[in-house]
């Protein structure tokens, strides 16, 4: 056997890539509490320092330290960088320097120029010339291949967020298998399977293997880099310290080959934990060198920077980079994957204090050991930065080796990558039906031409029908241009190194979305429920409501209403799948807004719950701001109803508690918030953000950012740093339910 | 069965052991000046909803209840003016659902009838706790603070105690009106004659519920009563914890 793999018990991952079947044949259970963890080193705080007066600059200087204006980003395009070279536990940045942010123009020429000069730089003209006259980008093809009705449904923002002006990201590389194998052995393997691909060259074939020969250059570069920073990471990782090193260089490879929207890093901590066990159990290592390298490792995670437009900034507000880490869950065995690494990920958050990155996320069951449990509830009061999501749910799908592409979308590690495709805005499709697919904003015909409705008060089922129609049309339109857009980033922005950390046969999900699910829910109700009159305009567009009576409203766990939302999801799911998909990938929908709710909301018109134009729209799955008036777990079990078999992409879910109202002291807010999550995930509720704390304190940091540099907020399947969200949105996270007591 | 209902709480954690699911019930014979629900007093108000309907709704959220040992709470306004729903609610919780329930009241409208004591030993049997609030021990200051004397419900409480009904003693901490050193101690010692006590909570004053007195168009009498310090709070559980 491999000498670097000494200690470890063999099975198929000797022979083959299989880093799940290394995890379950290795692993050390861990059912014990947090009492073993240890505070920062000196080392760690003076790196924190350093990193925390960078920030502040970094602020000071409008959000953005530095740019590459001149160097185009690839996997081998700088030199080293250090924070402190004699420090550092883990090395390695995206550029020479730490804040020093890529150069990244494979996306798009364009945007890479705005993002420079929206921060007061300027890409050097050489570079513009090349990606204008010679290298052409992903940008370009997708507009080059748009019809007009697809160029309209954008600019009206029916559909909208798409990743056609920036990378698409949510693709995990499986960044272990560098780790456990070295990437030679990784190299032959691709090599194999290139040999082995048909000879009847079909377009697929033909793709397949231009892919293949692209990701083994990639692993070579992988290899070259390293190199640069003194590592020699052809072989296995040997010791704790390598597997932490390898494992970030083949992640810190995936982020500069692309800027992508989410650049998750998978599933790292319990497969991590098996060489620390090791190397504790040879008495090479104390329990503080080991934390000292899970805060070095995390703290390289925090400090993933991509440059990005204002554009892309008003739609995912506050610099994320969704380094998501997914963290515990079950085994299909019934023992639960938390180590005590599992805990040392979290501890994080104490040693560093809160972070919206990485975004850590919980893989939750009711059969996760109960000390683990509590000290994740803990952990989320004191800091406001875990997500949860419902391992019981998610494992049936995806098994026990799946991790979280951005906020809620589940993949197998190393063997399914989704095609992004952002969201349509439902509450706006609504409307179109109402006015017979005319923009109630832009007062252009969007849709198919239909006559609009002409009724003095509006009819359930008439709306209804309309709707569905809408709804067809908009399927439709959706699918063929996110198969537009990722046929074009598979050819002009393929993200070679990502793919090369995957089985070469893998599942492909096209990963469609919606935006204002409970707008839509509420507006229906007050259709059927009360009385809605359209007030329209010398055009007949109905450019406003007036509601007469009470309606039942999405929030407050009654089936009137929330199976209207069900039944959309279902409706709108079932539409999507009619439409054939770029490679034949697998039709999924996500619930999840982020924040760009905030910026949907600002392109539809009013809508018939009383919703004014230009309002956010709800984030995620969420209820309208304020209208869940039952309290919390009224709230939950409504989410709770939505179908995940439906949306398998994900339904985020946002909660904000106020310390008090979860519970008396400390020890009762522990256990009601584990007590919640377990209720939650046994009604098969999919995704909860949870904070914990007071709008005061979110009030007090807009007027002082200063004082709060590192308070963290959940948004909608992420977190982010609250004072560097625009003011508007600083706003919406305010008005948001803060389930408090009466 | 029928009940009038002023508004549920989905997510109770102070009103019980556990997790709560809360039914504020409308109507309340006293009128402490003090309350932050006035919005409850009036016994004509809120809404009505049957047993069944709240039955179903509780269902929904037994992962909650069951996973943290909770259950149900009905608060209010005064529960006990609506007994004859409350045994119905607390026996279909019993018997359909399998769950803890609790009454938060003040027993301002308790009288020894024959007829009530009947349903309140019929009550008692579907009834896991009772959360009594006494309010003030001395009866002229209590007839002042909340307009009814206060010997029916100390004579509640020694039912309570006689029928071992288990109790949580809450005492609201107003300064200068319920936070004399005698009256707690007085109270103290009336606590220490009961056997069936298992918790004793002191509930600070807080100003939360006064814009409700705003809208209801009431003045509120205690604008210049401030909420108590942690010392004088403390103190006070201090004095009552004694009587254990």
């Amino acid at each position: 056997m491999v000498i670097a793999w000494d200690g470890f018990k063999k099975g198929r991952w000797t022979e083959e890539v299989n880093v799940r079947d290394f995890i379950q044949k290795n692993y050390t259970p861990y059912t014990g509490d947090d009492q073993f963890l240890v505070g920062p080193t000196e080392a760690t705080t003076t790196l924190w320092q350093q990193i925390l007066e960078l920030s502040k600059k970094e602020r000071e200087n409008g959000g953005v330290l530095d740019m590459d204006t001149k160097i185009v980003s690839t996997i081998t395009s700088h030199g080293p960088g250090y924070l402190n070279k004699d420090m550092e536990k883990v090395v390695g940045f995206q550029t020479d320097q730490p804040f020093k942010r890529s150069l990244q123009p494979f996306g798009g020429i364009r945007m890479a120029m705005d993002a420079a000069k929206s921060y007061g730089f300027e890409v050097e003209d050489e570079v513009q010339h090349i990606f204008t006259a010679y290298r052409k980008t992903h940008n370009q093809g997708v507009f080059d291949a748009y019809t007009a009705e697809m160029r309209s449904a954008r600019h009206v923002g029916i559909i909208t967020g798409l990743p056609d002006a920036y990378g698409r990201g949510r693709i995990i590389g499986d960044y272990r298998r560098v780790a456990l194998y070295g990437v030679d052995f990784l190299m032959k393997e691709k090599q194999k399977d290139f040999q082995n691909t048909s000879n009847i060259m079909t377009d697929d074939i033909i793709q397949l293997r231009e892919e293949m020969s692209e990701q083994y250059r990639a692993l070579k570069e992988l290899k070259e880099m390293a190199q640069s920073y003194g590592f020699d990471i052809s072989q296995p990782a040997t010791n704790t310290i390598e597997a932490f090193q390898w494992l970030y260089f083949a992640y810190l490879a995936a982020i500069k080959q692309q800027n992508g929207a989410a650049m998750s890093l998978g599933r790292v901590s319990t497969f991590l934990d098996i060489y620390i066990e090791r190397d504790l159990k040879n008495g090479v290592m104390t329990e503080e060198e080991v934390q000292e390298i899970v805060d070095h490792f995390v703290m390289k995670l925090r400090l993933v920077k991509f440059a990005r437009t204002p554009e892309y900034n008003d739609l995912y507000s506050g610099d994320p980079t969704w380094v998501t880490e997914a963290i515990a869950g079950m085994g299909n065995d019934g023992r639960a994957l938390v180590t005590k690494s599992s805990f040392r990920f979290l501890h994080t958050l104490s040693n560093l204090g809160p972070s919206p990155e990485p975004n850590l996320t919980v893989l939750w069951s009711s059969r996760l050991p109960e000390n683990f449990k509590k000290y994740c509830a803990k952990m989320s009061i004191e800091t406001s930065s875990i997500q949860y999501e419902n391992d019981e749910i998610m494992r049936p799908e995806y098994g026990d080796d799946y991790g979280i592409a951005c906020c809620v979308s589940a993949m197998r590690i190393g063997k399914q990558m989704q095609f992004f495709g952002a969201r349509a805005n439902l509450a706006k499709a609504l409307l179109y039906a109402i006015n017979g697919n005319v923009d109630e904003q832009h007062k252009i015909q969007v849709g198919p031409v239909i006559a609009p409705i002409t009724s003095e008060i509006l009819d359930y089922d008439e709306v209804m029908a309309r709707f569905e129609h809408t709804m067809d049309w908009l399927a439709g339109l959706y699918i063929n241009t996110l198969n537009i857009i990722h046929y074009m980033h598979d050819k002009y922005s393929y993200e070679s190194i990502e793919m090369a950390l995957h089985d070469t046969q893998i599942i492909r999900t096209m990963a469609t979305g919606i935006a204002g699910l409970s707008a839509v829910a509420d507006s229906l109700s007050a259709i059927k429920y009360a009385k809605v009159k359209p007030i329209r305009d010398e055009n007949g567009i109905a450019v406003d409501f007036e509601v007469e009576g009470d309606f039942p409203k999405y929030g407050n766990n009654d089936d009137r209403v929330d199976s209207i939302a069900v039944h959309l999801v279902k409706s709108f799911m079932t539409k999507l799948r009619k439409h054939k998909t770029y490679r034949n990938s697998i039709h999924t929908m996500s619930i999840l807004t982020i924040t760009s709710n905030v910026v949907y909301g600002k392109k539809t018109g009013n809508t018939p719950d009383g919703r004014r134009a230009g309002e956010p729209l709800a984030p995620g799955a969420n209820p309208m701001h304020g209208r869940d008036t039952k309290g919390a777990l009224a709230s939950l079990s409504t989410v709770a109803k939505i179908p995940y078999d439906y949306a398998l992409d994900g339904i985020s879910n946002t909660f904000s508690i106020v310390p008090k109202a979860l519970g008396k002291d400390l020890e009762a807010q522990v256990s009601n918030l584990v007590s919640m999550l377990d209720g939650y995930t046994t009604q098969t509720g999919h995704h909860l953000n949870v904070n914990v704390l007071n709008r005061e304190t979110l009030l007090d940091a807009m007027e002082h950012p200063e004082e709060y540099p590192q308070l963290t907020i959940r948004v909608s399947g992420y977190a982010v740093n609250f004072i560097k969200l625009t003011r508007e949105q600083q706003i919406d996270v305010i008005n948001r339910t803060f389930h408090g007591s009466m | 069965m029928i009940g009038r209902i002023h508004s549920i709480e989905s997510f109770g954690t102070v009103d019980g052991p556990g997790i709560r699911y809360v039914i504020f019930t409308q109507g309340c014979l006293l009128r402490c000046q003090f309350c932050h629900n006035p919005d409850t007093w009036n016994t004509k108000a809120g809404k009505e909803m049957s047993t069944d309907e709240l039955i179903e709704d509780i269902r929904s959220y037994l992962p909650y209840l069951e996973s943290s040992n909770g259950g149900v709470t009905v608060s209010g306004g005064e529960p006990l003016l609506q007994i004859d729903f409350l045994i119905d609610l607390f026996t279909k919780c019993k018997n359909e659902l399998g769950i803890h329930t609790a009454i938060d009241s003040s027993a301002g409208c308790f009288t020894n009838t024959p007829h009530f004591m009947e349903k309140l030993e019929r009550l008692f049997k579907v009834t896991d706790l009772i959360l009594l609030d006494l309010k003030q021990i001395d009866n002229e200051k209590h007839k002042k603070l909340t307009g009814l004397p206060n010997q029916h419900i100390l004579e509640f409480a020694r039912i309570l105690s006689n029928h071992q009904v288990p109790v949580w003693i809450r005492h609201v901490l107003v300064p200068g009106l319920t936070d004399s050193t005698e009256d707690l101690e007085r109270l103290a010692a009336f606590i220490r004659t009961l056997k069936n006590v298992q918790k004793i909570e002191v509930l600070p004053y807080h100003k939360l519920g006064v814009y409700k007195w705003e809208n209801l168009g009431l003045e509120y009498p205690l604008e210049h009563t401030e909420p108590p310090s942690e010392e004088v709070v403390n103190r006070a559980i201090e004095i009552l914890n004694a009587a254990r």
